[in-house]
Order: structure tokens, then sequence, then C-alpha cells
């Protein structure tokens, strides 16, 4: 299959820490990864510099050929660990900033999303809980045609219903024939979704693999062999 | 439709082992439209591509069929289905004649308490 998002090498130190050390892989269109590490292993620094916000200190990225910088912006949705809203917008606001932004959004299928995550154009996101939160980031991200999405942490410190409702959403609303990369360290409910998974662990890529594979022949689940990765930390 | 999935095992077998029991027992019936990909997917909350593997694993054995622009569809040959019913009852006998072999019982101790198990129950 063709590939979609290549990272070549990346390292990335800050100061004398090394967030990341030579990570290199590939992912194709129509897959959905796990990025599986604990806090602290270099998950979030890795999409961030996927997303262009950060360089890498040496390696390459692309996306699609074209190397990350201004014009992969247009190419890769990114939902940060942080609320990409206003306190003092309503949900409809939101959505307006979101489409000023980004010329790929879909309205349309912004207001199906909020439909089906029970969320209203009229609510302030000051007065939404965690769990509603997240579900406006994930609509927000999701509702671009991006050839790329990057999710970080979509599930983190969310209530289990609520965790349902954004896995729901999200393999209900995500586009066959694009490439998801999801940072989480909640494995166990997120398992099911995933085609392949990465373990990162110290900045260092340790695994890649297909999880219908591991469970075949590991007989045991993501989430266990993740327990006796990163047992030690 | 509800699967308690178990993590420890290809989700894709546990889909099929699911779809075959709907089929043996007559939910599904012969001829009967199956859900799409996606809609399955939805519904279990778990990945597309692994519905996608389970629909062509049962296309594979012949236990689904395909009809261009319309979907997927329960075989309508009743031999088929018959013989993953045997397969399947072939599957839960070995298991259970190991089990009873692991506990001490010889062939024919098996034989008589499967007997007085059946009678006792009608």
């Amino acid at each position: 299959m063709d590939t979609v998002l290549q990272v070549h090498e990346v390292s990335k130190n800050y100061g004398a820490k090394k967030a990341l050390r030579g990570v290199s892989f590939q992912l194709a269109a129509g897959k959905i990864t796990g990025l599986l590490g604990s806090n602290g292993s270099g998950k979030s620094t890795l999409l961030k510099i996927i997303a262009g916000l950060t360089y890498p200190s040496s390696g390459e990225v692309t996306v699609q050929g074209t190397r990350i910088g201004p014009a992969s912006k247009a190419l890769i949705s990114y939902m940060p660990d942080r609320p990409l809203t206003e306190p003092w917008m309503n949900i409809g606001d939101a959505l307006t900033y979101y489409a000023d932004f980004y010329a790929d959004f879909d309205r349309e299928k912004a207001e199906r999303m909020l439909d089906f995550m029970k969320l209203k154009t009229k609510d302030r996101v000051k007065h939404l809980s965690k769990g509603m939160n997240e579900r406006l980031q994930l609509t927000l991200v999701l509702s671009r045609r991006a050839s790329v999405y990057l999710l970080d942490e979509p599930i983190g410190g969310v209530d289990p219903v609520a965790r349902t409702a954004i896995l729901n959403a999200l393999v209900e609303f995500y586009e066959e024939d694009s490439t998801l990369l999801v940072s989480t360290h909640l494995v166990t409910d997120i398992e099911r979704i995933f085609d392949d998974v990465m373990f990162i662990k110290d900045g260092e890529l340790i695994m890649h693999g297909e999880v219908e594979e591991i469970r075949l022949q590991q007989g045991k689940s993501i989430d266990e062999l993740f327990r006796e990765v990163y047992a030690e930390c | 439709m509800k699967i308690e999935f178990d993590n420890n095992l290809p989700i894709y077998l546990q889909i099929m082992n699911y779809l075959k029991g709907e089929i043996v027992t007559g939910k599904l019936g012969p001829g009967d439209k199956i859900p799409s990909v996606r809609e399955l997917a939805g519904e279990l909350q778990i990945n597309p591509n692994t519905v996608q593997r389970t629909f062509q694993e049962l296309e594979r054995e012949g236990i689904v069929e395909t009809r261009r622009g319309m979907g997927r569809y329960v075989t309508q040959e009743e031999e088929k289905i018959m013989m993953i019913k045997k397969e399947m009852a072939k599957d839960i006998l070995d298991r259970f004649i190991r089990g009873m072999k692991d506990l001490g019982f010889k062939e024919d101790d098996i034989v008589a308490a499967v007997k007085e198990s059946v009678e006792k129950n009608e």
C-alpha cells in the first residue's frame, strides 16, 4: 500500500534530555495506528513534530512526499492534548473559527458529528465537561478533509461513558482512506479500533506491528503486552 | 448484536465465530442480508478493517456471498450450514473430552457420564 506518512531517523533533544532517538516508521492510507507509551515516553513530541509545531533536532518527516512545513499543514489535522478552542466561544463559534482557518473544513459533517455527540451549537465551551470538550475537539479535527489525522490522547482523563462515545464517533466518522495516528496510554478501551500499534519507550520506537497478528502469535492482548513492556517504568 | 470480546484473541476470529453461531441457530437464515462493514464496525466499536477481514474469511469458507453492489448474504446452501454446525459441535466435543480426560475419566466413563446427564435433563 502507498506510504502516506514517512518518519525517518527523527531525534529531538530538549537541552541534554533526549525526547526522541532515531525514530523511523511509515504509515499507509486506510489504517488506524495506535502510538502507545507511558507518560513522558515521547508520544506528544513525535506528534508535534509531524504536525509541524516543533522541529526535530535531526531526521526528516514527509507527508505524501511533502516535507513538514507550511504546505503540510493542509494535509494534516492535529488534535493536541489541550483544547483548540477559547472559553468565550460557543460551539457554533468554534466551528466558524475552525472553518476560517481551514479551507477543507466540512461544516455539514461537523454538524452531523455534533448531533451524534449530543452537542448543541448554542452550548458554551466554558460550560462543557471534560468529556464533552473532548467530543467537541474530536468533531473539529475529524471534520477537516485531511489525509493524516493526529490525535493526542483523545480519551485521556474522561470517564468510561465519554470514552465509549468518543470511540464510537471515531469509528463512525473517520475517513476510510485516511491515515490515523492516535496516541494513548489507556490501551484496554481503545485497542480494538487499531490496525497497528507502535510502542515508544524513552524516546525510542521499540515495536511496530499488526494487532491481530500480535494477538494470534502471542495469545495476549495489546494491553497485556503494554504492561509487560512498561513494567519497569 | 452484542459480543463480549476477549482482547487476548484475534477479534476477527471472535466475530467469525459469533456470526457462524447466528447462522447455525437460524437467527441469520439462508439468504439473509448481513450488515455492512461500516454498520458492524460502528455497532461493535471496532476497526472496520477487522470486520472486512472477518467477511473475507467467511467468503473464503463459502458461508457468505457477495452480490455486486447489493451487499453480503448468508449462503443459500443448507449443506454448508450443516457443515459449520458439525464443525462447531466437534469443537465443543473435543474440548469436553479433553477436559474429562484431564479429570481422569476413561472413555467408557465419559460416555456413561454423558448418558446419565442427558437422561437427567430430560
